[in-house]
């Protein structure tokens, strides 16, 4: 028990930001699983995040409420932004994207009430390490599970083959604004933890830096199930710790060595780190168990 | 009357690939579709399933106007389609690219699963069952667990008419359903699509495979350079002079060869055998 307080201690913040940048990395998960690669998850973080902590700090909304208020009003954002910019493809959607995050960026880096470049001074703090994992917890469970019903084969289909996917029934343009919106809702709701886990925000830490992290951590975890990127944000996030623990504490050396970590996994295992435990399933003698399988 | 197409031009730029196309297809037929490469056959499998709009002209389907509806509107009322160079889900197994297929007749709601119920679970195995029957009715159910892409290319070919098949469609379009494929697996989808017609199904098929066609249609519409050059039984159609002259052109040796009769697939006439080996079939 002692050991365990004195890890806390120690690497109490640690276990916070994993936590929170694995929300972070699922929610752009919940972009990328429909197909669309977006840059804006970080801005939508920074929404939801600005905005939970001016409730609270400067209306005094109970914390749940401001929440909410985060996520629904990031929610509300992704839709208007969604609805144009998913008319585009590919690298053409991440472009709109990271225009986009620019364009929050240096909104709130102008506002009065963002606090501008300071940032936000004085959030209190509600956010509790049980209260990250819970929400982790609740939210890798819903996604999981989402992926077996109709709205995991829409998604999934979509990234497949979207022409093909249309001309099974399936709405393409509805699917994919639900993916962009529910994906800046949990971005946004990841976002007001945060701001409420320190004393300050400022428009840097949700800037294009994070937004590539955010997919990194997707690659380097891999897109093809809901465990891929909780891996990819809890070993990247902790790699500067494990370094730091077999001596190496420079941090161009901890930038070259998460880039190598991403060279090795693009070369090597396509399909993220979960490739390792998935068996790719081309065994005849399989398909009898896989009627029932997977209900 | 199941589906109507009346004057349908579609141009891409300068190039009128359909022009002035009408064709109308009965309830439970099996409708075959022919012409040489680029007479603009797939151009009117694509306008006719939305992923293209017309230039101009109507399309009716169940005697409703449906060529200013979405693609995925139409595949709710009853149209499916396989396409010329087979777009499936590559990464999903078969069972899962059927069941990916099944989303219009499939509801398979989030919150009983998230929450675990056993109605969820039965549905869900109720589902599974229906999809493996696709897979069993176009002969693959073997490769249930198979990655798409793993699969050989006339596997391929059926796995997609089992996706389609999987919505339950009334009009089923199927662009060249057996290039490529063995002759005993050429024999095995005709007698697919045979079955499916004696079931009630609405099929338009086209296909480069004559004997195929001919064997299995009850009427055939033929165009050329974007219009229809006629539209009347199998032998009508293999009778017709300008059929024959879009095929093959008209030239002195071909005219010399050709039978009495002018019949162009019938044995041993020399225009089939160079029909044949132009096209690599069989």
């Amino acid at each position: 028990m002692e050991a365990l307080a004195q890890f806390f201690a120690i690497y109490g913040s640690l276990v916070n930001f994993i936590g929170i940048n694995a929300i972070l990395a699922l929610s752009l998960y919940l972009t990328l699983a429909a197909g669309q690669l977006s840059l804006g998850s970080a801005a939508f973080a920074g929404i939801g995040g600005y905005t939970a902590g001016i409730l609270t700090m400067k209306l005094g909304v109970p914390f749940l409420l401001s929440l909410v208020a985060g996520s629904v009003l990031s929610g509300v954002v992704g839709l208007l932004i969604g609805l144009p910019v998913l008319r585009l493809r590919g690298v053409f959607l991440a472009i709109a994207t990271l225009a986009f995050g620019e364009v929050v960026r240096i909104t709130v880096l102008n506002l009065d009430i963002t606090g501008g470049a300071q940032g936000l001074v004085g959030i209190p703090n509600h956010t509790k390490t049980w209260g990250i994992y819970l929400a982790l917890a609740v939210v890798g469970y819903g996604i999981a599970k989402m992926r077996y019903s109709r709205l995991g084969w829409c998604f999934e289909s979509i990234r497949e083959d979207e022409t093909a996917a249309k001309t099974m029934g399936i709405d393409t343009t509805y699917y994919k604004t639900l993916a962009f919106v529910l994906g800046a809702m949990l971005a946004g709701f990841a976002g007001a933890l945060y701001a409420h886990l320190n004393y300050l925000i400022t428009p840097r830490e949700f800037g294009f830096s994070v937004a590539v992290d955010l997919l990194i951590f997707n690659i380097v975890g891999g897109t093809r199930s809901w465990y891929g990127p909780v891996l990819g944000a809890v070993l990247l996030t902790a790699l500067p710790e494990i370094l730091r623990g077999t001596g190496i504490t420079a941090g161009p050396i901890r930038m070259a060595v998460n880039g190598l970590i991403l060279l090795l996994v693009i070369l090597f295992l396509p399909n993220g780190l979960i490739s390792i435990f998935r068996r790719t399933g081309n065994n005849p003698k399989e398909s009898a168990a896989a009627i029932s399988e997977e209900a | 009357m199941l589906l109507q197409v009346k004057d349908v031009t579609r141009a891409f730029g300068g190039v009128k690939a359909l022009d002035g196309v009408s064709l109308s297809v009965e309830k439970g037929e099996v409708h075959g579709l022919i012409g040489p490469n680029g007479a603009g056959k797939t151009t009117l499998i694509n306008v006719l399933s939305s992923i293209i709009a017309p230039t101009s002209g109507e399309v009716f389907f169940d005697d409703r106007p449906v060529h200013t509806l979405p693609a995925h509107e139409l595949a709710a009322r009853g149209m499916a389609r396989t396409f010329q160079n087979i777009r499936l889900f590559p990464a999903m197994t078969c069972l899962e690219n059927v069941i990916a297929g099944q989303h219009l007749v499939a509801p398979r709601p989030f919150f009983p699963r998230l929450f675990c119920l056993p109605s969820a679970r039965r549905e869900e195995k109720e589902y599974r069952r229906q999809a493996m029957a696709c897979l069993a009715r176009v002969g693959i159910e073997a490769k249930a667990r198979f990655q798409a892409k793993a699969l050989s290319y006339g596997e391929r070919r059926r796995l997609e008419m089992a996706r389609a098949l999987a919505s339950r469609p009334r009009l089923l379009l199927l662009d060249e359903p057996v290039a490529g494929m063995r002759r005993k697996e050429v024999q095995e989808v005709g007698g697919l699509i045979r079955s499916l017609a004696e079931e009630g199904m609405t099929i338009l098929l086209i296909e480069h495979n004559m004997s195929f066609v001919m064997g299995l249609c009850s009427r055939i519409t033929v165009l050329n350079f974007g219009c229809t050059l006629i539209t009347g039984d199998p032998e009508q159609v293999s009778h017709h002079p300008e059929v024959i002259e879009a095929y093959l052109g008209v030239s002195e040796k071909f005219a010399l060869n050709r039978r009495s009769d002018g019949s162009l697939w019938s044995h041993g006439s020399c225009a089939r055998h160079f029909f044949y080996d132009q096209r690599g079939g069989n």
